[in-house]
């Protein structure tokens, strides 16, 4: 991270004197008609660490990354980020503190270029941005914007594709630029919802390597099914099951641990 | 033939100028807002109360523009917002909304049809390659342009463009990358009302401003979103075009069949290609 980054991270998220988790969750639930989604889910993660989030299809990953975003509003229960109660706040002031995500779906906008994306992701942090005289001004002449944009498409290896429109990118591009997306603001908080899914072995590769990298800069929240890779990230490894947290540990705790056996039939674990 | 295409043609620049922001805002904000043609049809009555009060019909366009603008925001800022992310609820606003109007304004301005007088700058005739076109239409075909002009600068090359383009495509998106998306609504909506309004002042003087006309341009105005495509812009110019050629050529050669002829090929457009001609589909 370069000094410029630095500068324009401090410039962004406010900061607290005391030291907070990154992100706490407080006996969360949310039900969608009849069935509980989440179910008192209580889960913390420290800042400058990195937690892997494990579990079945349909245990309730990306409900929670919803939930802890703000697309989806909370039924009981409270969300805390960097200290701040953000239970019943909007998605743009999480984003305000410095989260960010990825997601499991593309959900880039496709009509746009890759420079149009990467430079939205920077917009939406930029003091007074949503000022009425300062939606109409150019975006291609904020020059340091345009420079900071050039340096995360080089960072996600899409130094070269900036003019190329998001549907003309290979699958694996996307998945690039989502990332460039995530940490092209700074944020503090980034979370990964199966950043590795559709991915060949060569996109792999440097996923894991962008990710490892980013592990030990900023706080990460993964969703992974990449065990091997999952676990290698963290020691910090949380297990979802029908919505709730039926364990939580290092990735030895949870290998060991009876029922995420018995749920991943022994050989997934 | 050729007035019948000068007066297609002038229509459908009028039929832009109130589909464009209709479209975009329909797109961006997913709700119909079936007030758009109560919105024309208001803006059209203000401009006339204005001339008749100021003298000035270039005043009145401006003022029938802005009014209208304020019309959409308060409809948009305490009503649908309340609403937002129940279609149904919003649909039903805006039917509210157009019925609240459209009965005000039969109170305010009466049931009998009216127009708005020409200035006197745009009164008459000129000469373009041996033809004689109306100064009026040349008026409303030159604002179409100014205004789709202006449009396009706004989409491809300000800040508030490219989130308008994104959130065509994923609004929650753009909320979740820190941009106030409320806010872009709430511009986007009024900007479709300004037009409406101004649209309304420049129809009042080209075609008769009466109860039911409001509807009628609607319709038109859905049209031309179901034939163009939501969200484009493109869209909006051709089958604006399309649907005002249909209309002007329609209504000379086969009366009875004008309205079939601009349903047909909505119908066609709605059964091979749902998201529209140049249309890209809801994310």
């Amino acid at each position: 991270m370069n000094n410029e980054h630095l500068k324009y991270a401090s410039k962004t998220y406010p900061h607290s004197e005391e030291t907070h988790p990154a992100l706490m969750i407080k006996n969360v639930s949310k039900a969608f008609g009849g069935v509980k989604a989440i179910n008192n889910v209580t889960l913390t993660v420290e800042e400058g660490r990195s937690r892997v989030l494990i579990g079945p299809n349909g245990a309730g990953k990306s409900t929670l990354f919803h939930l802890i975003t703000g697309e989806i509003p909370v039924d009981v229960g409270e969300l805390y980020l960097f200290g701040d109660n953000v239970t019943k706040a909007p998605v743009q002031r999480r984003s305000e503190l410095g989260l960010a995500r990825t997601y499991q779906i593309s959900n880039l906008f496709n009509e746009l270029t890759v420079e149009e994306n990467l430079y939205l992701a920077l917009q939406g942090k930029e003091r007074g941005a949503d000022h009425f005289l300062s939606f109409l001004k150019p975006w291609f002449k904020h020059k340091k914007k345009l420079e900071r944009v050039r340096e995360v498409a080089q960072s996600v290896a899409l130094e070269n594709k900036l003019d190329t429109l998001v549907s003309n990118l290979s699958h694996g591009e996307q998945r690039q630029l989502e990332l460039g997306i995530a940490i092209a603001p700074n944020p503090r908080l980034i979370l990964f919802d199966e950043p590795m899914a559709g991915l060949s072995p060569t996109e792999r590769v440097f996923m894991k390597k962008l990710i490892s990298r980013l592990s030990v800069e900023k706080t990460i929240l993964v969703i992974e099914h990449d065990m091997e890779f999952a676990l290698s990230l963290t020691n910090d490894v949380t297990v979802l099951h029908q919505g709730s947290v039926i364990a939580e540990g290092t990735p030895d705790d949870i290998k060991q641990n009876e029922h995420v056996r018995k749920i991943y039939k022994l050989e997934n674990v | 033939m050729l007035l019948t295409l000068i007066n297609g043609m002038t229509l459908a620049a009028l039929l832009f100028i109130i589909a464009v922001g209709f479209n975009l805002s329909f797109s961006l904000l997913r709700v119909a807002n079936l007030a758009h043609g109560a919105f024309y049809l208001f803006g059209g009555y203000i401009g006339l109360s204005m001339l008749n009060h100021l003298g000035s019909w270039w005043l009145a366009l401006v003022i029938g523009g802005l009014c209208t603008a304020f019309l959409a925001f308060i409809t948009e800022f305490f009503l649908l917002r309340k609403v937002r992310g129940d279609n149904l609820r919003e649909t039903l606003v805006t039917l509210s909304v157009a019925i609240i109007v459209a009965d005000l304004m039969i109170v305010v301005w009466g049931g009998n049809p009216k127009s708005i007088p020409y200035p006197e700058v745009l009164n008459g005739f000129v000469q373009l390659f041996n033809v004689t076109i109306p100064k009026y239409s040349v008026f409303i075909l030159a604002t179409s342009i100014l205004i789709g002009l202006l449009i396009w600068l706004l989409l491809n090359k300000t800040k508030m463009g490219m989130v308008i383009r994104a959130g065509v495509d994923h609004f929650e998106m753009v909320s979740v990358l820190g941009t106030n998306i409320q806010r872009v609504f709430t511009g986007m909506f009024v900007l479709a009302g300004f037009l409406a309004g101004l649209a309304g002042v420049i129809g009042g003087s080209y075609l008769m401003m009466s109860p039911g006309e409001d509807w009628r341009i609607l319709t038109y105005a859905l049209l031309i979103i179901i034939l163009g495509g939501m969200g484009s812009f493109g869209g909006s110019v051709v089958a604006a075009f399309i649907i005002g050629l249909i209309y002007s050529f329609g209504s000379v050669h086969v009366p009875e069949f004008q309205l079939f002829l601009m349903f047909t090929p909505v119908a066609l457009v709605l059964i091979f290609r749902p998201k529209g001609l140049f249309g890209r589909g809801l994310a």
